[in-house]
């Protein structure tokens, strides 16, 4: 029983893990390689699932549709309205200093929370999206299964039928429509996130990106389009946090502005970059795990000072995380896995 | 009709106070330090948070306690800059921007652990309002506006008159000539967080008078105070005046139109529109 609630447990961390993995490569993407500044994460991660919810869920008087699509087309449409939005926002920012940028998304971040909070025929107010589908659940029903064992000869479906009629398949639907399928689509996700970024930071265009961090006049000297490289990394950075947000929906399934603070979308995954190792996609990885781990950790120290310190607990929980940051930042500005050919501050 | 735009445009004068006091600092600290300072939000509330210890700790009005969070503020601004900015200052400013921001989250949950994350207010109880014609005029939005001009002339003449003052607009108008010139860079820059954090004091506990104590209040009004330092051109101390009076209008004027929940989103929209149209600020500030 133990070890069960243990590996529940699990699954369950490595699947929120892989989220904020996915929030810090779209980060990297726009910190790491090209040096802008989002302090509104929380914002287009909230029009990712939001988008994704609408789309997925069935229909509703609540709010927006929903429109009974399958999980894909939500992720789909969810990468789509945070580059939209990204669009927009770059485009009035991406001549100036990153400064405005920052102040920009911080203000979008705000107004699309506020809308979240407001618009009830879109968004169903402060009462949430409930009952967004968990992806491929449907897929993994018994009915699909027994039409899936009526391709097989004769006597092998009977077996299977009567196998998966019995406790032993019961048993085995529920764990594969449970949280071990949300994880694997998590860590596809998180999979192709990173073949994306990845490739993203080897090919030319990636280095016309860290040029631009290193040296932004070079970079226009040498002839390349800065604002349209720029705006490009910045749309792209803010569609992969759109999927997570699409992830985060399906994977939690109910959502309400008060899942998108500023605190837990956008805090958590800067100190999350930070720590890992700006520029490197690896280091993104690597500090996502960790930091999560740690902040997972300081729930525990919650749990032991008991319910009647919770609001401290969780005040005492944020500043050692920031005062965390402050550390990393003075002593290994690089983080844990250095971008190449970094050593030290840059 | 005229009244009811009378009244409004009241709010935005004291709205429009208040975020004046902010953006002065905002756009000091741009000017000398170059980077957009996030926490100073949180600076105004901590300031807030400060005045309310001495009002509820020992019984001291408002107005008397305003110097000690004055002071308070300031020093805790000189604090954190010694202990975190300083350290952090050789490296680009986008470095001193996130260390900011998390510097920010930082003192939001100092003040919850310490003051609670429940509404407050100094006083309890409605005030009576005084009758002006047809207008409803709050006490406290007097002083206010007064407290705001009041600072803001103490300002203008610091700046111009003092050594230290003009060291800082030299400094913010040309660093290395500043620099070349001998000006004791780490001094100015001290008495830059001086008066940014007691500025932002006067603001959080200008605001608090207005509305209530609460630890998000200061991230709240972050965005309309960048947006008045950069309408007003940010770097430039007298443009937020400026700003600062624009936004507090056009958000309490906004709302004989639109939802005031989304008073922000007008701040957030005139922003934009600036940053289209002419990015420096009115007054023509380090864009």
């Amino acid at each position: 029983m133990e070890w069960a609630g243990l590996l529940t447990y699990g699954v369950f961390f490595v699947t929120v893990a892989g989220i904020y993995a996915v929030l810090t490569l779209g980060l990297n993407v726009q910190f790491g390689f090209t040096g802008q500044i989002n302090i509104g994460i929380a914002g287009f991660f909230a029009v990712g699932a939001y988008t994704s919810a609408i789309l997925t869920t069935a229909a509703s008087d609540h709010h927006l549709g929903g429109f009974g699509l399958p999980f894909p087309i939500g992720v789909a449409g969810a990468m789509v309205a945070s580059a939209l939005v990204a669009v927009v926002i770059g485009w009035v920012t991406m001549r100036l200093r990153t400064d405005y940028l920052a102040i920009a998304t911080i203000g979008i971040a705000e107004i699309i929370r506020l809308a979240l909070k407001n618009e009830e025929w879109l968004t169903n107010g402060v009462r949430g999206v409930p009952a967004i589908p968990r992806p491929f659940s449907e897929t993994l029903e018994f009915d699909t299964l027994a039409g899936l064992a009526g391709l097989l000869p004769d006597p092998l479906e009977a077996t299977v039928l009567e196998v998966l009629s019995g406790p032993l398949g019961a048993a085995v639907l529920e764990v594969l429509s449970g949280p071990l399928v949300s994880l694997v689509v998590v860590l596809v996700f998180l999979a192709l996130a990173w073949w994306m970024v990845e490739r993203a930071r080897v090919s030319p265009w990636g280095r016309v990106l860290r040029a631009i961090r290193e040296n932004e006049d070079g970079v226009r000297a040498a002839g390349k389009d800065v604002v349209r490289c720029r705006l490009q990394a910045f749309v792209l950075g803010s569609a992969i946090m759109g999927m997570a947000g699409a992830l985060y929906a399906n994977f939690v399934g109910f959502i309400s502005p008060e899942a998108f603070l500023p605190l837990y979308g956008t805090f958590l995954v800067w100190v999350m970059l930070i720590a890992g190792g700006a520029g490197n996609n690896t280091g993104a990885l690597v500090g996502a795990f960790v930091i999560w781990l740690l902040w997972s950790a300081t729930q525990f120290l919650t749990d032991a000072l008991g319910a009647e310190y919770a609001t401290q607990a969780g005040a005492l929980r944020v500043l050692l995380i920031g005062v965390l940051l402050q550390v990393i930042l003075i002593l290994r500005p690089q983080g844990l896995v250095p971008e190449n050919g970094r050593k030290g501050r840059h | 009709m005229l009244m009811d735009f009378l009244q409004v445009g009241l709010y935005g004068v004291v709205l429009g106070s208040i975020l004046t006091l902010g953006a002065i600092g905002v756009s000091l600290i741009y000017g000398i330090l170059r980077f957009a300072h996030f926490a100073h939000g949180d600076l105004m509330a901590l300031g807030a948070y400060f005045a309310l210890s001495l009002v509820v700790g020992l019984g001291f009005p408002v107005w008397a306690s305003a110097p000690f969070a004055i002071v308070a503020a300031a020093l805790a601004a000189i604090a954190i800059d010694q202990i975190v900015y300083r350290r952090l200052r050789r490296v680009e400013p986008v470095i001193l921007l996130i260390s900011s921001f998390g510097i920010a989250i930082a003192l939001r949950s100092i003040i919850q652990l310490v003051w609670g994350p429940h509404n407050q207010v100094y006083v309890k109880g409605i005030q009576m309002p005084w009758r002006v014609g047809d207008l409803i005029v709050k006490p406290d939005h007097v002083w206010i506006v007064l407290g705001a001009v009041v600072l803001v002339i103490a300002l203008h003449l610091f700046l111009t008159r003092t050594k230290t003052g003009k060291a800082m607009r030299a400094m913010s108008d040309n660093m290395d000539l500043a620099l070349v010139s001998g000006i004791p860079a780490e001094r100015v820059i001290m008495a830059t967080w001086a008066v940014g954090g007691g500025l932002a004091a006067v603001a959080g506990i200008f605001l608090a008078m207005d509305t209530r104590l609460h630890p998000v209040m200061g991230w709240s009004v972050l965005l309309p105070v960048f947006a008045a330092a950069i309408l007003g051109g940010i770097g430039r101390p007298y443009g937020a005046i400026a700003g600062g009076m624009v936004i507090g209008m056009a958000m309490e004027l906004s709302t004989m139109i639109i939802d005031p929940t989304y008073k922000p989103a007008v701040a957030f929209g005139l922003m934009v529109l600036m940053l289209i149209v002419r990015p420096q600020g009115l007054f023509k500030g380090n864009a």
